[in-house]
C-alpha cells in the first residue's frame, strides 16, 4: 500500500486565506453571527465567459482547484471529488422561491442545474477538462471527510497518482433565516474572540471553500502524509474517548505522541461537550487547536482544519489565534483531528510530517 | 423596432450575466450563438422565457429556437409579429 | 482483500411496486407506472406525467412504525423501506456482528417538505422540525437509523442521475479494499415540485409515455423510488454459508467534461465509463449478455449513450433496453432501481422489452429489445449518467 501525502493546499473562508504564502498572518476580528468569504478576484481565474453563469460556490471552487494544482505543479489530476453540505444553496433558494412566488411560471434553467449537488465537481471537471473518476458527497459534516476516505483508498492501491479533493458551501439568506429561527445560529452578537467561550446555544455560522491535491508521491511542496481517516454516523458522548484512543491505538500512537489536537469546537454550548470530553481528559496535557471562530460553522468547515494542520506541519509555526491552550508546542509530527456536528457525524482524520 | 432592439439587447446583457458587454457591443445582425456572442443551449432556454414572460410569447419546442434566435434583427422580427403583450 | 462483491440481499419501492416481487412481475408484464401526478399540486399536471409510488407518506409512516409527529422526508421514508427490505431479504439477524456501512444517493434530499414550508417555517413553529432534515445526508442518517446502523461509517453520495450506480461503487470498493465486510447502498428520490419544474425549465419533459430509444422520443417522465442492495465480503458468504443472489463484478465513472447538462455528441463519458466497468471485471465486450441502457428518453441522452454503446461494442452490441418506461426516470435513485433490475434479469434469464418503442433512430442502426427475452445471462451491464458529465457503469455477474 503506498503512502498519502498532501501536495498542496488552497482554502477561501471568511478569513484572507487564499494567499499560500501566508499563514494567518493577519486575522480579521467577525463581530456578525452570519461571516461571508473573503473572496480572491474571481477573474484572475476564471475567464468572464465562463463565470457569468457560475455561483459562488462554484466560483471559489473552481478558484481553489486552480491554486491547489498551481501549487502541486500539475496541469491536470487523475480524479476530482467534492464534498458539500448544501451545494450552491443561493441557486437552490431562487429557484424555490420561483417556483411559490410566480406559481411555477418563468424560472429559468440556470439556477436550477447550478442547484444540483455535483455541479461544482462537474464546473471542475469542464474547466480542467478532466475526464476522470468525479464524485460528489453530500453527507453533512462527513462530506469532505468522504472525499478523503475515497481518495485515500484510491491513491493506496496506486489506482490513481493524483486526486484533487475539497469541500465547499456557501451561505444564502433565507436558510439563514431558517437556522437562526431554530436556534443553531446564535441569537446574540458574538466576536471571533469570544466565541468559543460562551455559554450559550448555536453557532456563528460560514462558508468557503478549502481543496487539496492529494497524491501517492511525494514532492518538494508536500505539506503532511494523510495517515488515516475514520467516520462515525453516530457517536454518543461517553463513547468518544474510547474510540479516540482506539483510533490512535490502530495507528500505533498514544496520546503522548500527538504534538497537538486540532478540533472542531464551534461554541455551542450544547455539543461542544464532544470536544469537551477530549480536552478536560486525554489531551489536557496536549496542545489544543481550534478554528471555527475564524470562519464560522459550515458542513465543510472541517477541511480549514486539514488546511490548519497542513500549515502547521509544513511551517513548524501555530500562530497564537488557533490555541485553546497553551502548551509551548515548538515542534509538530502528528496531529489529530476531530470534528462532529450536533453530535452527528463525527470524524477523525491523522496527519503526520513528511 | 429599434426601440424593441434596444430593450433586447439590455434583456439579454442581463437575463444572461454577460457582464463585460454593452449593448454597443452588440451589433443587431450579430450572430448571438457560435462565432458572435458565443451563447450556448441554455442560454436558448434562458431566451425562451424571455419570450414568454416579457411578450406572452410560448414556444414548446427549443428547436423552434434557433432560427428565432439567429440574431437580435431576427429575434426583433419573430416577436413584433407574434406578442401578445 | 476480498476478491468477490456478493449481494445478498435486494429491496426496491418504486411506480411500479413496493416490493421486489412486484416490480419484477411487472417487468415481466410489461406492465408499467406511468400515470398523471396525483399526489403533488402543480400547475404542470396535464402536462406532464409522471411514475409515482403508491403509498402516501402515512401509510409509508405507519409501515415502518414510525410516529406522525416526524421529520422524515418523502426520501427518508421510502429510503427506509426499500432499505429494511433489502436487510430482511439478506437474512441479517445482527447488524453488528460485521464492520457494515450504509452508502445511500439523492438529489432531492428533503426539498419534498421544504418547498411545502419556505415560507410557513417564518410564520410559526409548528414544523420547524423539518428544518435540519432538509439536507442529503439527513435521508441517509435515518435510513441508518431505522437499519440500526450506528457508529460506522454512513455516507451520501449525490451525482445527480448517476449517483446510485455510484453509492455501488463505493460500496464495492470499501469491501474489496477490507475498510468494511458488508455494506448496504443505493438511492432514493421522491417526487418534486422542485425538479418537475427543473425539468421543465430544461424542456425534456415527455408530456406523454416516455419512449426510449424511439426516433420521435420527447423527452422523459420523472419516477419517484428508492433501491438498496446488501453487498457483502467473500469472509461472510464463507461464514455464513450465505445465498449469493450476484456479484458486483465490475464499475467504472468517468466524466464528460463537455456540458453542464447534456451529453457529448459520441458520449466520450459514457465510453469510458463502460471501458472502465470491463477493465475492473476483467472481461471484453463479448462476456457482456445484456445491457440496461441508462435510456432516459430525451433527445440527447439516447443518440450520446446509443453511439457510445456502438463506440464500446460495435455495430452489434448484446441486447439492451431501458426500464424508463416502466418506472420514469427516477433520477439519484435509478442506478439501484436499475441494479436490482439487473440482478433479477440475471436470477431469471430474462431481458426486459423496451417499451413503447415504434420508431428506429435514423442516426444509428442499433435496436433495443423490444420484448421480453429469456436468455441464460451470465453477465449485465448497467449505466447510469448525469448531470456536470457524470458517466457510470456498473457490471453485475452470477458467477464470481
Amino acid at each position: 500500500m503506498k503512502k498519502v501525502y498532501i501536495n498542496s493546499v488552497a482554502s477561501i473562508t471568511p478569513q484572507k486565506t487564499f494567499d499560500n504564502s501566508e499563514f494567518l498572518d493577519e486575522v480579521i476580528i467577525h463581530d456578525n453571527q452570519v461571516v461571508s468569504a473573503v473572496e480572491p478576484v474571481y477573474k484572475d481565474y476564471i475567464p468572464p465567459a465562463a463565470a457569468r453563469r457560475m455561483a459562488k460556490g462554484i466560483k471559489m471552487g473552481v478558484v481553489a482547484s486552480k491554486i491547489a494544482l498551481q501549487e502541486a505543479g500539475l496541469e491536470n489530476v487523475d480524479a476530482i471529488i467534492t464534498g458539500t453540505g448544501m451545494g450552491c444553496l443561493r441557486d437552490s433558494e431562487k429557484f424555490l422561491s420561483g417556483i411559490i412566488d410566480n406559481n411555477e411560471q418563468f424560472l429559468t434553467p440556470t439556477s436550477f442545474i447550478q442547484s444540483t449537488h455535483n455541479t461544482v465537481g462537474g464546473q471542475i471537471a469542464l474547466e480542467l477538462q478532466c475526464k476522470g473518476y468525479n464524485f460528489t458527497y453530500v453527507h453533512g459534516s462527513n462530506s469532505f471527510e468522504s472525499t478523503l476516505l475515497d481518495a485515500k483508498l484510491q491513491l493506496e492501491l496506486n489506482e490513481a497518482e493524483n486526486i484533487l479533493i475539497g469541500g465547499v458551501d456557501e451561505l444564502a439568506d433565507h436558510t439563514t433565516k431558517l437556522h437562526e429561527l431554530i436556534h443553531h445560529i446564535k441569537k446574540e452578537d458574538i466576536t471571533t474572540n469570544t466565541l468559543l467561550g460562551s455559554k450559550t446555544k448555536g453557532s456563528i455560522f460560514g462558508e468557503g471553500a478549502n481543496f487539496f491535491v492529494l497524491s501517492n508521491k511525494e514532492q518538494e511542496s508536500s505539506y503532511a502524509e494523510v495517515v488515516s481517516v475514520k467516520m462515525y454516523n453516530t457517536l454518543p458522548l461517553n463513547d468518544v474517548v474510547q474510540t479516540t484512543l482506539s483510533f490512535l491505538k490502530e495507528n500505533n500512537l498514544t496520546t503522548k505522541d500527538l504534538d497537538a489536537v486540532v478540533l472542531g469546537n464551534n461554541g455551542d454550548v450544547e455539543f461542544d461537550r464532544f470536544y469537551n470530553e477530549l480536552t478536560s481528559d486525554i489531551f489536557s496535557n496536549t496542545q489544543q487547536v481550534c478554528y471555527k471562530h475564524l470562519i464560522g460553522e459550515f458542513n465543510t468547515a472541517s477541511p480549514f482544519g486539514v488546511w490548519i494542520a497542513s500549515k502547521i506541519l509544513k511551517t513548524q509555526t501555530l500562530p497564537d489565534i488557533l490555541k485553546l491552550n497553551n502548551k509551548g508546542t515548538s515542534s509538530f509530527k502528528h496531529i489529530l483531528l476531530y470534528n462532529q456536528y450536533r453530535g452527528e457525524n463525527h470524524s477523525f482524520t491523522l496527519l503526520k510530517t513528511c | 423596432m429599434e426601440a424593441l432592439k434596444q430593450e433586447l439587447k439590455e434583456n439579454i446583457i442581463e437575463q444572461l450575466n454577460l457582464e463585460d458587454m454593452t449593448v454597443a457591443d452588440i451589433a443587431d445582425d450579430d450572430m448571438l450563438f457560435g462565432d458572435g456572442l458565443a451563447l450556448d443551449s441554455i442560454d436558448a432556454l434562458e431566451l425562451i422565457v424571455m419570450l414568454d414572460k416579457n411578450y406572452g410569447i410560448k414556444l414548446t419546442d427549443p428547436k423552434e429556437g434557433r432560427t428565432i434566435f439567429e440574431s437580435i434583427n431576427t429575434m426583433a422580427a419573430y416577436i413584433q409579429e407574434h406578442r401578445s403583450k | 482483500m476480498s476478491k468477490g462483491v456478493a449481494i445478498t440481499g435486494m429491496g426496491i419501492i418504486s411506480a411500479i411496486g413496493n416490493n421486489v416481487a412486484e416490480n419484477f412481475q411487472s417487468l415481466v408484464e410489461g406492465k408499467k407506472g406511468i400515470s398523471r401526478i396525483s399526489k403533488i399540486d402543480t400547475i404542470h399536471k396535464d402536462d406532464i406525467m409522471v411514475g409515482e409510488i403508491a403509498y402516501t407518506n402515512s401509510e409509508l409512516e405507519q409501515l415502518l412504525g414510525i410516529s406522525s409527529v416526524n421529520n422524515y422526508s418523502r426520501t427518508g421514508l421510502i429510503g427506509a423501506l426499500a432499505a429494511k427490505e433489502a436487510v430482511s431479504n439478506a437474512g441479517i439477524k445482527d447488524m453488528n456482528a460485521y464492520k457494515t456501512g450504509l452508502i445511500s444517493a439523492t438529489s432531492v434530499g428533503g426539498m419534498d417538505m421544504t418547498e411545502k414550508y419556505y415560507y410557513n417555517y417564518l410564520e410559526n413553529d409548528t414544523n420547524h422540525r423539518y428544518i435540519e432534515s432538509h439536507h442529503a445526508g439527513d435521508s441517509t442518517q435515518k435510513i441508518a437509523e431505522q437499519l440500526g446502523i450506528d457508529k460506522s461509517l454512513v455516507t451520501t453520495i449525490s451525482t445527480a442521475c448517476s449517483s446510485a450506480a455510484n453509492a455501488i461503487m463505493l460500496g464495492a470498493r470499501l469491501i474489496k479494499s477490507g475498510q468494511l465486510d458488508r455494506v448496504i447502498v443505493g438511492g432514493s428520490d421522491c417526487m418534486s415540485k422542485f425538479t418537475i419544474n427543473g425539468f421543465k425549465t430544461l424542456m425534456i419533459l415527455s408530456d406523454t409515455y416516455n419512449t426510449p430509444f424511439d426516433e420521435n422520443r420527447k423527452g422523459l417522465n420523472l419516477g419517484e423510488a428508492a433501491a438498496f442492495l446488501v453487498l457483502e465480503s467473500d469472509a461472510i458468504i464463507k461464514a455464513e454459508n450465505k445465498t449469493v443472489l450476484g456479484y458486483v463484478k465490475g464499475y467504472g465513472n468517468a466524466n464528460d467534461a463537455f456540458h453542464q447538462t447534456a451529453s457529448s455528441d459520441h458520449g466520450d463519458g459514457a465510453t469510458l465509463a463502460m471501458e472502465k466497468a470491463l477493465e475492473v471485471a476483467n472481461l471484453t465486450v463479448k462476456d457482456i449478455d445484456y445491457i440496461n441502457a441508462h435510456g432516459t428518453a430525451t433527445g440527447n441522452n439516447d443518440l450520446s449513450e446509443g453511439r457510445a454503446i456502438i463506440r464500446v461494442f460495435g455495430n452489434t452490441p448484446p441486447e439492451f433496453s431501458s426500464t424508463k418506461a416502466y418506472t420514469g426516470h427516477t433520477l439519484a435513485a435509478a442506478g439501484a432501481i436499475e441494479a436490482v433490475y439487473s440482478v433479477l434479469a440475471l436470477q431469471n434469464n430474462v431481458i426486459y422489452p423496451n417499451l413503447n418503442f415504434k420508431t428506429q433512430m435514423k442516426e444509428f442502426n442499433i435496436t433495443p429489445q423490444l420484448k421480453l427475452k429469456e436468455k441464460k445471462l451470465k453477465t449485465v451491464m448497467s449505466n447510469s449518467f448525469g448531470f456536470g458529465g457524470n458517466c457510470s457503469t456498473v457490471i453485475f455477474s452470477k458467477e464470481q
